[in-house]
């Protein structure tokens, strides 16, 4: 008996954020073209930046994996009803997690123990860090969006501590810890590639991004195959009815910010492990925040999330690449572009679900009904 | 009684569709002047969807509207206003903070400096009041008020903007029979001054008590239109389910001798909310097998907090319960998860906060609670195909339309929600079932056969209890009626000697 339209399932998973995209890019054009720049050049060379070869491809997809982590993250938060904004401060707990085995156990540990034993490491540290706002929430009622908001701010002051006081080499003016040993290196992509005789270039992309695809599935099947995942999102939809079947609205509101920590963890994996091969200050680099946006315009689903993580990172490399060819078009402008699609494609993406409801309907009727 | 001139409301062919849904197809109302006019029908017959077309909510596809004699153009509630058309909703649409007399004002304010709108505005309050007998407190907040007092205060707003039409979506849903009684009493004065009513109700004695017309939907078209002398109860309900209805209590066999021991004993049990308001205060009950018990009483005298207590949903402050062999003292309750593995199955009151996931497809909302059982969940995986094959099932045999177990549970109308509840509770053949509410917000074709699960339970010796706020229903299904007053049982009466004016009176706490 709704009045609104409602749009056809193959309309609301592809059709609509792809109307909004090109919404998004249309409103950056217009903002380009009153600049005085040419509007096809930028978007050509952000395509090309991004996709047009093997070195651009690889940043796209090394900023995608971090994206990845973090929109799961917020998504499987999300399930449970909660918005879980914490991903940033989670993610550097779980890189702070990873340094901590590299550091300790470097000299000791082979790197096919120390790999696995610097990722459970990094998960539990992010674990920890969001079931805290979670067991507030919970059983306390403090606000989860508040606390993880505090919480990024006490992550990074405990970065910076540590840096600073603690884990700093001797003798070193920088701000980071020691390099790890190589037993503590994550695989590039060349590396990866070379196996498979194949010449890649030198990139940050390594072997998380497979990690990330893993954890994609994983969270997938979890969500909705699992006895876990059916009462998470049972309590996500309607904490009466979760009561009502004998479920613990408030245990699994601390399991599910457990996940989400875990996942927005691995971050971590990424940028220490994969990258610097030492912890550095500010290394999530905004990830956390990217998440949200990313698991807006996903649809809280995993396939969605990759797809719009590979969309953001192909933004973030294409954007630089743009500021780099295109003279006078600055950085400032490229975070514009992403402040567009992020307002088309996430907060916005529902104003257009109406019109576009019924543009459908008008189109081809009985289509709308399908 | 109606007077002559034009009638008050005439509306002539108006079709509306929403979808694929016509909601209205050709659909003619007339109402006289000065008369009670009833609108009858089963949810989804479009009786709502033909007073929003009337009201400006939403505007018709096609059709005419003239009021009194005047044809008349209403594409939003302020046009019908004008018209001189008043809507009570069922569910109030009042400021729980604002005082009764800000909520009349609310929106239709004389004067932008509040304290020098109110005094007209109360003046001709206390003449609507005194002309109407309709009493409300004027200065006490909406959320202090009585659910009576707000529904007069709703009539009021409504006779206070100039509404000569009435229109009263449901209105006894939330009173007591007594405060039925006074509605009544005042719909039947304002009638005597000339205000036109009309009544939408599905309950059919009202229309026969108070009406002078009645006209009865059906799948969206007009079935039936004729004054209420000529009509019976039976032919109207007829009329709306488009076959006969049996809702009266059929000759059960006797309940089954009574066993010494119950299957459910409740002793003392007494609970308070978190204000620390007495809300359950000294109940006994006990439960034998093969019986249905109701329980009566007006909304919010502790009916719901004893069907938590009873389901394990809450534990009480202080008391006992033995059910199914098992002991349980306050500290140490049940939960909902061992009451279902005992045998213990509850359909709640709030079908959509409580009883599915509203957002789940039919299929995952059809095994909420019973999800970690064998043939649902395999090491910790769901077995969708497994799922979705007992909701086809269950939909198969209770009827549950349309038979589509992947659609949203919220997509379905209410009487198919609650059967698909049903199906779920009753699949698992518990021994001891607890209801609340079994037909609120259900239609009459799928009351019938809701009471006749219910029944078959109790035949197949299960012990049954339920709570509803309509009398009818207790005294169509029960054997043994319980009456809660202020969180106390205050009456047990076997259904032999049980008259509505008893029960009321019980109910009112108008002692035993």
């Amino acid at each position: 008996m709704s009045a609104r339209a409602a749009l056809p399932r193959w309309a609301d998973v592809a059709l609509l954020p792809v109307v909004c995209l090109a919404i998004a890019l249309l409103a950056s054009g217009g903002v380009v073209a009153l600049v005085g720049q040419n509007p096809t050049q930028v978007l050509v060379a952000l395509i090309d930046g991004a996709f047009g070869s093997a070195r651009g491809l690889s940043y796209t997809l090394y900023y995608a994996t971090s994206f990845i982590f973090t929109g799961l993250a917020v998504a499987v938060a999300f399930h449970a009803g909660l918005f879980n904004i914490g991903g940033e401060g989670q993610a550097t707990l779980g890189g702070l997690g990873a340094a901590l085995v590299a550091l300790w156990l470097g000299p000791v540990l082979p790197g096919w123990a120390m790999l696995p034993l610097m990722l459970l490491s990094g998960m539990l540290f992010g674990m920890v860090w969001a079931a805290v706002p979670g067991y507030l929430q919970a059983y306390r009622g403090s606000h989860v969006v508040i606390t993880t908001i505090m919480f990024n701010f006490l992550a990074s002051s405990l970065l910076v501590y540590l840096l600073v006081n603690q884990l700093r080499a001797h003798g070193n003016v920088a701000i980071e810890s020691a390099a790890f040993t190589a037993s503590a290196h994550l695989w590039s992509a060349r590396e990866i590639l070379a196996f498979a005789a194949v010449d890649w270039p030198g990139s940050p992309l390594n072997a998380s991004l497979l990690l990330a695809l893993a954890c994609a599935v994983a969270v997938y099947f979890f969500l909705w195959h699992s006895l876990s995942g059916y009462r998470l999102r049972a309590v996500g939809s309607s904490p009466g009815a979760a009561a009502y079947a004998g479920i613990d609205p408030r245990r699994h509101v601390v399991q599910a910010m457990a996940i989400s920590g875990a996942l927005a963890a691995m971050v971590g994996m990424n940028e220490v492990a994969g990258v610097s091969g030492k912890l550095v200050l500010e290394f999530v680099a905004g990830a956390g925040f990217t998440g949200i946006a990313v698991a807006l315009m996903g649809r809280n689903h995993p396939l969605g999330i990759v797809l719009a993580s590979i969309l953001f990172g192909a933004l973030f490399q294409g954007g630089a690449e743009v500021a780099f060819e295109v003279p006078g078009f600055s950085r400032d402008m490229v975070v514009m572009l992403q402040g567009f699609v992020v307002l088309f494609s996430g907060a916005m993406s529902y104003v257009l679900a109406a019109p576009l409801a019924r543009l459908l309907r008008a189109v081809v009727p009985e289509a709308a009904h399908g | 009684m109606a007077k002559a001139g034009p009638p008050a409301l005439c509306m002539a062919g108006v079709h509306k569709r929403f979808g694929d849904v016509r909601a209205n197809v050709d659909v003619h109302l007339t109402v006289a002047q000065g008369t009670l006019h009833g609108l009858i029908g089963e949810n989804g017959a479009g009786k709502s969807t033909l007073m929003s077309v009337l009201y400006g909510l939403h505007p018709a596809d096609s059709g005419s509207i003239a009021v009194f004699g005047q044809t008349v153009r209403i594409a939003h509630a302020d046009d019908a206003i004008g018209c001189g058309i008043g809507m009570v909703h069922q569910h109030f649409m009042l400021v729980d903070t604002l005082s009764a007399l800000e909520n009349v004002m609310l929106g239709a304010e004389p004067h932008w400096y509040l304290p020098q709108a109110a005094a007209p505005v109360r003046q001709r309050l206390q003449e609507l009041m005194e002309s109407t007998g309709l009493r409300v407190p004027l200065d006490s907040a909406v959320a202090d008020l009585s659910v009576g007092d707000r529904q007069r205060l709703e009539i009021l707003k409504a006779l206070y903007r100039g509404a000569r039409i009435l229109i009263l979506d449901e209105p006894t849903a939330v009173l007591t029979p007594q405060e039925a009684d006074q509605l009544f009493t005042v719909l039947r004065q304002l009638r005597a001054q000339g205000s036109t009513v009309i009544l939408i109700t599905h309950k059919l004695k009202e229309v026969m008590a108070l009406c002078d017309q009645v006209t009865v939907m059906r799948a969206g078209r007009v079935v039936a239109d004729m004054p209420v002398h000529e009509a019976s109860v039976e032919g109207l309900a007829q009329a709306m389910v488009g076959r006969k209805v049996q809702l009266e209590r059929p000759d059960l066999s006797a309940p089954a001798p009574q066993q010494a021991s119950p299957v459910l004993q409740a002793s003392g049990l007494e609970m308070r909310d978190a204000a620390g308001v007495l809300r359950l205060c000294g109940i006994d009950l006990q439960l034998h097998a093969g019986e249905i018990v109701g329980i009566a009483g007006v909304s919010g005298n502790g009916q719901s907090e004893l069907l938590d207590v009873l389901s394990g949903l809450a534990a009480p402050d202080a008391g006992a319960l033995q059910v199914l062999g098992k002991r349980f003292a306050a500290g140490t309750w049940l939960d909902p998860f061992s009451a279902r593995d005992i045998g213990l199955a509850h359909v709640p009151e709030d079908r959509h906060a409580r009883a599915l996931v509203m957002d789940f497809p039919a299929w995952e909302s059809a095994v909420l609670g019973y999800e970690s059982l064998m043939q649902y969940c395999r090491r910790g995986w769901m077995r969708a195909g497994a799922m979705r094959r007992a909701t086809e099932a269950m939909m198969e045999r209770f009827d549950v339309r349309p038979r589509k177990a992947t659609l949203a549970s919220r997509k379905f109308s209410g009487g198919n929600q609650q059967k698909l509840v049903l199906a779920r509770e009753l699949g698992q053949n518990p021994r001891v079932l607890l209801v609340g509410q079994p037909t609120r917000g259900v239609d009459i074709g799928a009351i019938e056969f809701i009471y006749g699960q219910l029944r078959a339970m109790r035949e197949a010796g299960c012990a049954v209890l339920v709570v509803s706020s309509e009398l009818d229903e207790i005294l169509a299904l029960s054997d043994r009626v319980l009456v809660m007053y202020h969180g106390r049982i205050t009456g047990d009466v076997a259904i032999a000697d049980c008259s509505p004016e008893r029960l009321g009176l019980l109910m009112a706490g108008a002692g035993a």
